[in-house]
């Protein structure tokens, strides 16, 4: 066993791949946050006064609130007013082509492998690229646009479909559900809005990259999406970030309105930079994401594949609001180093005959600390919900910690609730059965690593499950020679 | 192509392998048989490069070259295969995946370009009807809910599929009915040529009515107390390893 934790250690020595800053002119607020930051934001943004008012509400709301301190995550009281809570690239936000976009932006997304350019769009995915905070470039709107989908930056939606944002924005995250929804609600930057109209199938994987860029910026996104009635969408949102040496916050919120009989499927490959090996820098990623499935047999599935941040602190939820719906959670979330991750999901059945799954894979290694925290939750009027919760955690070496928190409420007689629990390590005959085929230590982890997450990986779009299995290998590896 | 001089092997602090000499040359098959507990999986598992046993004395030379130089990777690479008498269950890989990775492994060291899916597909069909393997099994995970049979028929088809120059086959028999025997023993033979040697662990002499052994050594207690030819196995079955240990006691004390 020694031997092998000698070799799970040097796993440890994997460096960030995608480590690099770009250098591009921005346009911050100023240092703080008070209600003039607010206003400047909304002024920055030409909002309309809808949008100021909400954000004024939420700020005021968060000046009562407390960080939550519950979460299995530790880290050092973070000052709200020596960030910043606005930047963008001072060129114009929006361009007519990308020959107009700075070519430095380019090439970061180039480093990065995001393919923003002609090969992701043949590939069939229309790219809404958003770098620090403002929407830079959009492709395939037209193909969408004809079929009705809306598929923009949160700012555009603002002034484009205000109608559609009074309607739906934080009507599934409202401000005053925590602490880091209302910071988000009151400075949000930009963000993604979809609207899939009633009967329509988005024929493009919807896909957004999110990126951090500036020192000491907070980044604070904001997703909507509305599936109208029988409609279908799935939704694909992945990131990198450069090593930077301060801890960057960032708190998104994803709100998902599922109407009657629309599906909608969520994916994450989620990869911020997650520290170095002593755990100094890194993100924290305090994230609310919750969908409803309003009407009648709708779907919402959440998939996920967490392998960056220092903190995560992250349950992609869902109301089962409507008769006969249908919510799912898959997530992969892999912890090395000092990394924390303190992340599940909640379902909360309200509707007759609903029926949830959770399939949750934590994989620890170095020192590090991996919990799993959910609520299943059925009402009294949820006749007949169903739960399957499957949590399993994968230990490399013996210094991390796996930790599962499940809570159950049953509210209805007639509900079923289970739950599966198991905690493994990579054995040591697993590892020399490989090594005894010609496979090598790292490809041997990878390997197996995928083996396990592979119920998960399974559920997302193709393209993405490729990224996701190097990611997973990329995360684990090392000097291992 | 395998020569062990003088091995000594111990597990924490406990010697298991007490002196142990054997050649393999190309073409041979040697059979090795000995009681429970006297050090054949050991040996085995010291040749493929298995770390947690201490090598305290000895030398293993393949292919000329020191095998404690190489790696466990390295070694199977350059040929060495172990059919393994408990073969583990890797969940979610299935052995396609497994194999493919192996074998472009292997092809990596020596310098050829990996096989493309339509080429491993096809080699993959081939070595199934040669061990008679289900086709459904190869797009399950390694091992997982695979029956003791199963295991042991993967590990053949493994080998054929990785073309081994020495395979060591550790009770590779152990589970198998008699169908699966000869499939067994079938598999080995059909990969039998001039360039490559097999070791095969038993405790039956009747797989070497299928696998016909070149020699046969018997492993008691660390070390190699009698080597023969086939008609060894036939009388170990008959009279036991008593037999044989009573006749080299008096040999030794002679
Ligand atoms: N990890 C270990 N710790 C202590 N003793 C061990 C360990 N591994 C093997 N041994 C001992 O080494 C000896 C040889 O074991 P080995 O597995 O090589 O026997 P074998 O000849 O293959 O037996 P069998 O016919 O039952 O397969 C046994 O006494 C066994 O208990
Ligand atoms: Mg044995």
């Amino acid at each position: 066993m020694a031997d092998n934790n000698k070799i799970l250690k040097e796993f440890t020595g994997s460096d960030y791949k995608y480590g690099f800053y770009t250098d591009i002119e921005m346009d911050q607020a100023p240092r703080g946050l008070s209600e003039d930051t607010i206003r400047f934001i909304s002024a920055k943004k030409k909002e309309p006064e809808f949008m100021l008012a909400f954000r004024l509400e939420a700020f005021r709301h968060w000046k009562t609130l407390k960080e939550p301190q519950w979460a299995h995550v530790q880290f050092p009281p973070i000052d709200y007013q020596e960030l910043i809570y606005y930047s963008a690239p001072r060129k114009k936000p929006k361009y007519e082509s990308m020959n107009e976009v700075d070519p430095e932006l380019l090439e970061t997304f180039e480093k990065l492998g995001i393919p923003l350019s002609e090969q992701k769009q043949l590939a069939g995915v229309a790219v809404d690229a958003v770098m620090d905070s403002v929407s830079v470039g959009s492709t395939f709107k037209e193909t969408l646009a004809r079929q009705g989908i809306i598929f923009c930056s949160f700012s555009e939606a603002v002034h484009k479909h205000p109608e559609l944002i009074k309607k739906y924005m934080g009507s599934v995250v409202p401000h005053t559900d925590n602490f880091f929804a209302a910071l988000n609600s009151a400075v949000f930057s930009d963000g993604s809005f979809a609207f899939i109209p009633r009967g329509v199938r988005c024929p493009l994987e919807l896909s957004t990259y999110f990126r951090i860029n500036a020192a000491n910026t907070g980044q604070f996104e904001r997703t909507l999406i509305v599936a109208e009635e029988d409609s279908y969408v799935s939704y694909m949102e992945g990131c990198t970030a450069p090593i930077r040496d301060e801890n960057q916050l960032h708190a998104a919120i994803v709100e998902i309105i599922a109407h009657k009989n629309a599906e909608v499927k969520y994916s994450t490959v989620q990869n911020w930079w997650p520290g170095d090996k002593s755990g100094k820098g890194g993100v924290y990623n305090f994230v609310t994401k919750r969908g409803v499935c309003e009407g009648d047999h709708s779907k919402i599935s959440w998939t996920q594949v967490e392998t960056g941040s220092a903190i995560t602190w992250k349950y992609p939820s869902l109301v089962l609001k409507g008769d006969h719906t249908t919510g799912e959670f898959y997530s992969v979330a892999v912890t090395n180093n000092m990394q924390q991750a303190d992340t599940g999901t909640k379902m909360i059945h309200l509707g007759k005959n609903s029926r949830s799954t959770i399939i949750s894979k934590g994989i620890s290694a170095g020192r590090s600390n991996n919990s799993y925290r959910g609520l299943v939750k059925t009402t009294r009027k949820a006749e007949n919900a169903r739960n399957f919760s499957q949590c399993d955690s994968l230990l490399l070496g013996d210094q991390c910690g796996a930790h599962t928190f499940p809570y159950v409420e049953v509210g209805n007689q007639s509900s079923i609730v289970e739950h599966e629990a198991t905690t493994s390590k990579i054995s040591e005959d697993q590892l020399f059965y490989c090594l005894q085929r010609g496979i090598d230590m790292e490809g041997a982890i990878g390997l197996i690593v995928n083996g396990y997450a592979k119920e998960v990986l399974s559920k997302l779009p193709m393209e993405f499950a490729v990224e996701a299995q190097k990611l997973l290998s990329v995360s684990l590896e090392g000097s291992v020679g | 192509m395998l020569r062990i001089n003088n091995l000594k092997v111990s597990i924490v602090g406990k010697p298991i392998i007490k002196g142990l000499s054997l050649e393999v040359e190309e073409g041979e098959v040697h059979a090795i048989m000995g009681p429970n507990g006297s050090g054949k999986s050991t040996l085995a598992a010291v040749i493929a490069g298995r770390d947690k046993f201490d090598v305290d004395e000895g030398e293993v030379d393949y292919m000329g070259e020191s095998i404690f130089d190489m790696s466990p990777e390295l070694r199977a690479r350059e040929g060495i295969f172990l059919g393994f008498q408990y073969p583990v269950e890797i969940p979610g890989v299935s052995i396609s995946n497994f194999l493919r990775t192996a074998i472009n492994e292997k092809r990596k060291h020596l310098g050829l370009d990996p096989l493309t899916g339509a080429e491993f597909l096809k080699l993959m069909e081939e070595k199934k009807r040669m061990v008679d393997i289900q086709s459904k099994l190869t797009n399950r995970s390694v091992n997982e809910g695979f029956s003791g049979g199963e295991k042991k028929k993967n590990e053949i088809f493994q080998m054929a599929m990785l073309e081994p120059r020495l395979a060591i086959l550790d009770e590779t028999d152990s589970g198998l009915d008699i169908d699966a025997l000869k499939v067994v023993a079938n598999g080995v033979n059909s990969l039998r040529s001039k360039n490559n040697a097999t070791i095969v662990i038993t405790h039956y002499q009747r797989l070497l009515d299928y696998i016909i052994p070149d020699f046969v050594h018997v492993l008691y207690d660390g070390r190699i107390i009698k080597s023969g030819g086939r008609g060894l196995a036939l009388e170990l079955e008959e009279k036991g390893y008593e037999w044989v240990k009573k006749e080299t006691g008096e040999a030794t004390g002679a």
